[in-house]
């Protein structure tokens, strides 16, 4: 068990300006499961392949535990890159399979058995050990392979998007029990993805990067509740959270045709540079329909809406003008209530619920207040 | 049929709209089928006949179907053996419409032969080294043009015969990744991998009594790492020599000549005072003999089976009285006169065993075997018609050496029943 630290640590691919991975600070605890997540071209891969030792460090340090690995090579980390491989040997048994590299290392029979022994335990799979892999499910080949990365009892698993080459269903499966398997086995790891709602459901924490910056680290929760910043806001939850940039008058934003008093703190971090704007962000469930004319409301023109039984959102645009929209999108979105679901083409009132409104600088997109 | 499906291929082939896509590819019917693969995959993968070629059919995830398509795409481009991508399907869906995974569709090479085939014939003791040989090179090549392969096993890699040798392919780019250049971490994850893996596998042929019990799985792995040290050094260390030892930039070039591959490049470099030079290759490409014989006489072969050709070329010019002559020239008349008689007069039949380079090489190790016993030079044709007749009829049809018939799925105490012979 151990510790991770990246202390400023940064990749600069040769013949590139702009570092992959730009000073990196992020320590993770014993036994943590820390999630990297952001879109594509972000750096997360990058800095779980630095941590491998597959990457070279090219200014600051990687630590795992006490130990400066900076310059270690791959193979003397301790670490195990789980799911990368695993190839089944068709006439080797289950156990065998998952203790051949002890045995490459010379490890004792008696130990690899008891270490095989606790590990199928753990994965459910002792009444297989003496099965060739043909008499397996996908789901506990799936379990075989990581009982192969269990038994070397490394200090860190390390994962890149372990789960991206399952179909769908498997997908949601193995996401459920990698996580649980991890939290009986409390050993620091490290899971890369692009996908925040595996990110959201899986981690102790998230490190959410982009252009190779780590935006904010911290519970799903916090990053849920208080993006540090636009990007976070606009990245973390999904459907995405509304976002967009009005204009401020007397401590007050144009919304569409309603006019939202800011809170102190926020007015008050508004800068020259803003320009007399700010950025607003509210999620769809932090939108509620009202009648039209209410205090505070603004009228959304439906353009779709989707019913999911227990859930129903309204895709729609901001009456009025005015630039708001989800994620990559260009609608609005508001969660209603699926027994109550206006028709395409009707336009409704909605208003932000008290302290769901998420302010950031109109000019560096950091949180305000 | 509610599907909509894409395409992404350079050349697509109209006929690929005539398979299944709306069934699972694991419950395509046997009729569409060439064969089923052996041992145990992550993904389903199947061998269909269409148009002519055989191709392999991997059902895999979207964004990794398209990732492998692109990689393989450029490792053909950049003259890496591996197997030739034909394209990715996406959009598929069964007949109520429920999403079915994408597939990536490759070329089946010909004439390859997957290592558990060689490993179920019978074995000359030496095989596994030979291979480990092969893939070293592979490895080496692949490193030298800065892919990163994050799986490398005997199981990802086809096999074809070259001369006594092997030469190997990449069959799986999954876990790759192109980089412009690899750091040592990256090269030495490669090899260690390598080294497990094989060793796994080489295990798994001992479980299965396919390996002879003298072999020593871990000191072939072992191996593997030697034979690629070796080599990389090579072809990328540096040598130093003091000033007047010029033939050394000579000898150095024919070193790696001899090795296989040619000098693109090479840094010469000395010291203020101009007493030590140090020489190191920059670029360098494989297929020196390969690329010599093809600029010769338009055949294109394998590296080892180029080199055999070649002696066999100088041989007819000495024998001719002229080394003197237009190398070309010559190249041509050998070509007329000595090789296309031999591999013709391989009955047509028999042609689907081994490639023409091949069979030549065999040929010319044959004609030596029979001449010592017969204690005279035997003629060309003679040492053919012998060859054909007491070696070639007994050997199987390696031209499209694939799986298990369709069908017919290994039972669990025997998990891999017999090849099944393919024919087009």
């Amino acid at each position: 068990m151990a510790t991770v630290t990246f202390d400023k640590a940064t990749r600069v691919y040769p013949g590139t300006e702009r570092p992959a991975v730009d000073q990196l600070d992020l320590h993770i605890e014993d036994g943590e499961f820390l999630v990297l997540v952001g879109p594509s071209g972000c750096g997360k891969s990058t800095s779980l392949r630095m941590l491998a030792g597959l990457e070279d460090v090219n200014g600051g340090a990687i630590l795992i535990g006490d130990r400066d690995v900076t310059d270690v090579q791959p193979k003397d980390r301790d670490i195990a890159m789980v799911f990368q491989n695993y190839a089944l040997y068709p006439h080797m048994s289950v156990a065998d399979n998952m203790g051949f590299a002890l045995k490459i290392a010379g490890t004792p029979k008696a130990e690899i058995r008891q270490r095989v022994e606790e590990a199928a335990k753990i994965l459910d799979l002792t009444e297989y050990l003496d099965r060739k892999p043909k008499a397996l499910s996908g789901g506990q080949r799936q379990r075989v392979a990581m009982g192969r990365a269990i038994v070397r009892q490394p200090q860190v698993f390390l994962m890149d998007e372990p789960l991206s080459n399952l179909d769908a269903k498997l997908r949601v499966q193995t996401r459920t029990q990698i996580a649980s398997l991890q939290r009986r086995l409390g050993v620091t790891t490290v899971y890369v993805t692009h996908d925040q709602t595996e990110a959201l459901t899986m981690g102790d924490r998230i490190a959410v990067l982009s252009a190779g910056v780590l935006q904010q680290v911290g519970t799903p929760r916090e990053m849920y509740d208080k993006p540090a910043n636009v990007f976070v806001a606009g990245f973390i939850g999904s459907p995405a959270m509304n976002i967009g940039t009005f204009d401020v008058t007397d401590g007050r934003a144009q919304v569409g045709g309603a006019s939202l008093a800011l809170e102190r703190a926020v007015a008050d971090g508004i800068t020259a540079a803003d320009g007399g704007r700010v950025t607003l962000g509210f999620r769809p469930e932090s939108l509620e329909v009202v009648s039209a004319g209410s205090e505070g409301a603004f009228d959304v023109d439906v353009t779709l809406v989707e019913e999911l039984g227990s859930d129903a959102f309204v895709y729609g645009s901001l009456k009025n003008g005015g630039d708001l929209h989800a994620g990559d999108s260009n609608q609005v979105i508001v969660r209603i209530d699926p027994r109550d679901v206006p028709d395409k083409g009707d336009t409704i009132s909605v208003t932000i619920r008290p302290e769901q409104t998420h302010a950031f600088s109109a000019s560096t997109g950091e949180r305000l207040g | 049929m509610t599907q909509n499906l894409q395409i992404t291929a350079a050349r697509p082939d109209p006929a690929l709209l005539d398979l299944p896509w709306d069934i699972p590819l694991i419950s395509w019917p046997d009729d569409v089928l060439a064969a089923l693969p052996r041992g145990i995959s992550r993904h389903v993968v199947r061998f269909v006949r269409l148009s002519g070629r055989v191709l392999a059919i991997k059902e895999i995830g979207e964004s990794v179907a398209h990732r492998e398509y692109e990689l393989l795409r450029r490792l053909n481009r950049l003259d890496v053996p591996s197997v030739v991508p034909v394209g990715v399907i996406t959009g598929r869906r069964d007949a109520n419409g429920e999403r079915l995974e994408a597939v990536l569709v490759t070329e089946h090479l010909q004439f390859s032969l997957p290592y558990r085939a060689l490993f179920s014939q019978a074995l000359r003791p030496d095989t596994a080294t030979r291979l480990i040989d092969a893939l070293a090179v592979l490895l080496v090549r692949l490193h030298l043009v800065g892919f990163y392969w994050g799986d490398v096993s005997l199981s990802n890699t086809l096999f074809r015969r070259d001369a006594e040798t092997f030469a190997a392919y990449l069959v799986d780019a999954e876990t790759g990744d192109l980089h412009r250049e690899l750091t040592p971490g990256q090269r030495n994850y490669d090899i260690d991998l390598a080294r497990t893996n094989i060793i796994g596998e080489l295990m798994d042929l001992a479980a299965g009594e396919m390996l002879d019990e003298e072999v020593d799985e871990v000191g072939i792995g072992d191996a593997l790492v030697e034979r690629y040290n070796e080599l990389w050094d090579a072809l990328t260390g540096a040598e130093y020599f003091v000033a007047d030892d010029r033939w050394r930039v000579d000898a150095h070039i024919e070193r790696l000549n001899r090795l296989g591959f040619d000098v693109g490049e090479l840094e010469m470099t000395t010291d203020i005072d101009g007493t030590t030079v140090r020489i190191q290759p920059k670029v360098v490409d494989a297929g020196h003999h390969s690329n010599r014989l093809f600029r010769l006489t338009g055949l294109d072969v394998q590296e080892n089976q180029a080199r055999r050709l070649l002696n066999d070329l100088d041989s007819y010019a000495a024998a001719t009285g002229r080394q003197n002559d237009g190398e070309q020239l010559v190249a041509h008349d050998w070509l007329r006169t000595v090789f296309e008689p031999t591999v013709n007069a391989v009955p047509r039949e028999l042609r689907r065993k081994l490639e023409p380079a091949q069979i030549f090489h065999e040929v010319l190790d044959h004609r030596w075997y029979v001449s010592e016993r017969a204690e005279r030079d035997i003629p060309l044709p003679e040492a053919v018609a012998s060859y054909v007749e007491d070696v070639l009829r007994h050997r199987p049809d390696e031209k499209a050496l694939l799986g298990l018939p369709p069908g017919r799925q290994p039972s669990e105490d025997d998990p891999e029943s017999d090849y099944f012979h393919l024919s087009t």
